[in-house]
């Protein structure tokens, strides 16, 4: 049984359900990391929320370990594009939130320790007692990747993570989610806009066609050897032929041509 | 720097002598009732310099009479705040709420302290509970409308993370809604505060309770205009104080 199993949903918010997504089946096994790479605006967002719970589909069902999905859960933590980090609350608050949540029998004290391992885990040490409003977009989004963590979740669920972060903050992070993740091999949903995070952090990737009435295209297994250092990546000549695949997908054209210097996909 | 530091003090100094300057003139050639600066000092100095003192029931030093106008209002602004935080709530909450209650409320807003004591006086046939009811029903409409402003305004997103841990409405409340409104809802309760110190003048006047208000009036009939002037000035002074008081607390839990 798959473990994660989007069945013939559909969503849409006025009258049309097809408005933004269509028809989407997919299907994911334990300690996967697939990512789905869209336009902005194709429904990458809409697509994570119900899985989340956050969204009913119009038609079809998701379904975790065989149950529909009917609300958020705490078997599922999501990273928020934006952060989402309550600002009154400082980094290791946060972070202890959903500890709370998820060890509500514990000592207080055990709850605060396990809320600094996450802290740590994310090299924020140093911010533990910083709010968010003192942090730079990379070290919330940290915090935030903690706090989700912090859930101890089946799936991690996460919405463009790094989309507002500048070139360089979005690199380091994702050497450390790679890191994070190689640790558990975490269940993850990764949506995204681009296409070489994908290929830095997916096993698998999974195009979504151009919307209105998006839906997935075929998938393309990421069979590079980890851990991918971005450096190494870019001399692979089988990084640029699976980077040529997706884009094509996402062009929307049918025969996958090599391209040695592929555009951008918003190009 | 020097020059804009000593420009800070020397200008509302200028201003306040202006202010008397204007005072002076006007008493001293137009109004022959108006007593002067320098009558009300004189006729003011036993309450300014005995402020505690108790000589008889409308005879107090002007802080005693401050006290006992604080008490009351303190009254009067904790039921406010009582009632119209929950009532704020509800209406950021809930839409059907709000279309139900809220002409009612844009009713009843505007309604001055002078027509709610009497009805207060007809309730609870006693003069303090008219005054502290009075002084709520004028003062937590500010608390009532910040609130409620408040909680419609939470991001969603501070929302979505309380619907994914998962939490509890009693938890989300808690540990989401009411920190998050927190800063509006104090606005609310500064705007509320100065309302009720506003209306605590009417409601001693009218009930002829001893305090700033109170005094104000009796010596209005007992022809001592000097103390009218004194009294305004009190209440004028006390208002800035707890404006200023309440501005500090919204500063830091905005900071916070």
């Amino acid at each position: 049984m798959a473990f994660l199993e989007l069945d013939a949903v559909c969503k849409g918010y006025g009258r049309d359900p097809h408005q933004v997504l269509r028809d989407v089946h997919l299907s994911m096994k334990k300690g996967e990391l697939v990512a789905v790479v869209g336009r902005s605006g194709a429904g990458k967002t809409t697509l994570l929320s119900m899985v989340a719970g956050l969204v009913a589909p119009c038609r079809g069902e998701v379904r975790l370990c065989g149950r529909p999905v009917r609300g958020p859960g705490p078997d599922r933590a999501v990273v928020f594009q934006n952060y989402s980090l309550l600002p009154w609350l400082t980094v290791h608050d946060n972070v202890r939130m959903a500890v709370d949540r998820v060890h509500p029998d514990w000592p207080a004290s055990q709850r605060s320790d396990k809320a600094d391992e996450y802290v740590a885990l994310v090299n924020l040490a140093a911010a533990r007692d910083k709010r968010p409003a003192q942090l730079s977009g990379g070290m919330r989004q940290r915090v935030s990747v903690a706090r989700a963590l912090a859930m101890e979740p089946e799936l991690l669920l996460m919405d463009e993570p790094f989309a507002a972060l500048d070139a360089l903050t979005r690199g380091t992070l994702q050497d450390e989610v790679e890191r994070i993740w190689e640790r558990d091999h975490k269940t993850a949903l990764l949506v995204t806009n681009d296409v070489d995070e994908a290929l830095r952090l997916a096993d698998r990737i999974v195009p979504l066609t151009r919307g209105p009435g998006a839906t997935l295209g075929d998938s393309i297994t990421v069979d590079l050897p980890r851990p991918r250092d971005r450096r190494a990546l870019v001399r692979d000549p089988h990084y640029h032929t699976l980077r040529a695949r997706v884009v094509a997908q996402l062009r929307g054209e049918a025969a996958p041509g090599v391209e040695l210097v592929p555009d951008e996909v918003a190009a | 720097m020097n020059r804009h530091r000593l420009l800070a003090i020397v200008l509302p100094i200028t201003g306040v002598a202006a202010v008397i300057g204007l005072w002076a003139l006007t008493s001293a050639l137009w109004v022959d009732n108006l007593p002067s600066p320098a009558r009300t000092w004189a006729a003011s100095k036993p309450f300014l310099l005995e402020p505690f003192a108790k000589r008889g029931e409308m005879d107090q030093g002007i802080l005693r009479f401050t006290w006992y106008s604080l008490l009351r209002v303190a009254k009067g602004f904790a039921l406010a705040v009582a009632i119209g935080t929950p009532l704020g709530f509800l209406l950021g909450l809930s839409k059907r709420f709000t279309t139900a209650f809220d002409p009612v409320m844009q009713i009843l807003r505007p309604v001055s302290p002078l027509a709610w004591l009497p009805l207060g006086l007809v309730i609870f046939q006693k003069a303090e509970p008219a005054a502290t009811f009075t002084i709520a029903m004028c003062s937590m409409w500010p608390t009532v409308v910040n609130t409620a402003f408040g909680v419609r305004s939470i991001p969603q997103d501070y929302l979505n993370v309380a619907r994914v841990l998962n939490l509890s409405p009693l938890q989300t409340f808690a540990k989401v809604l009411v920190p998050a409104a927190l800063p509006y809802m104090f606005t609310g309760f500064r705007l509320s505060l100065g309302i009720a110190w506003l209306v605590i003048v009417a409601g001693e006047m009218l009930t002829g309770a001893p305090g700033v208000g109170g005094f104000l009036w009796q010596e209005y009939n007992s022809l001592i205009y000097e103390h009218i002037i004194l009294c305004i000035i009190t209440i004028g002074l006390v208002g800035f104080a707890l404006d200023r008081l309440m501005n500090a607390v919204e500063v830091r839990l905005k900071a916070g």
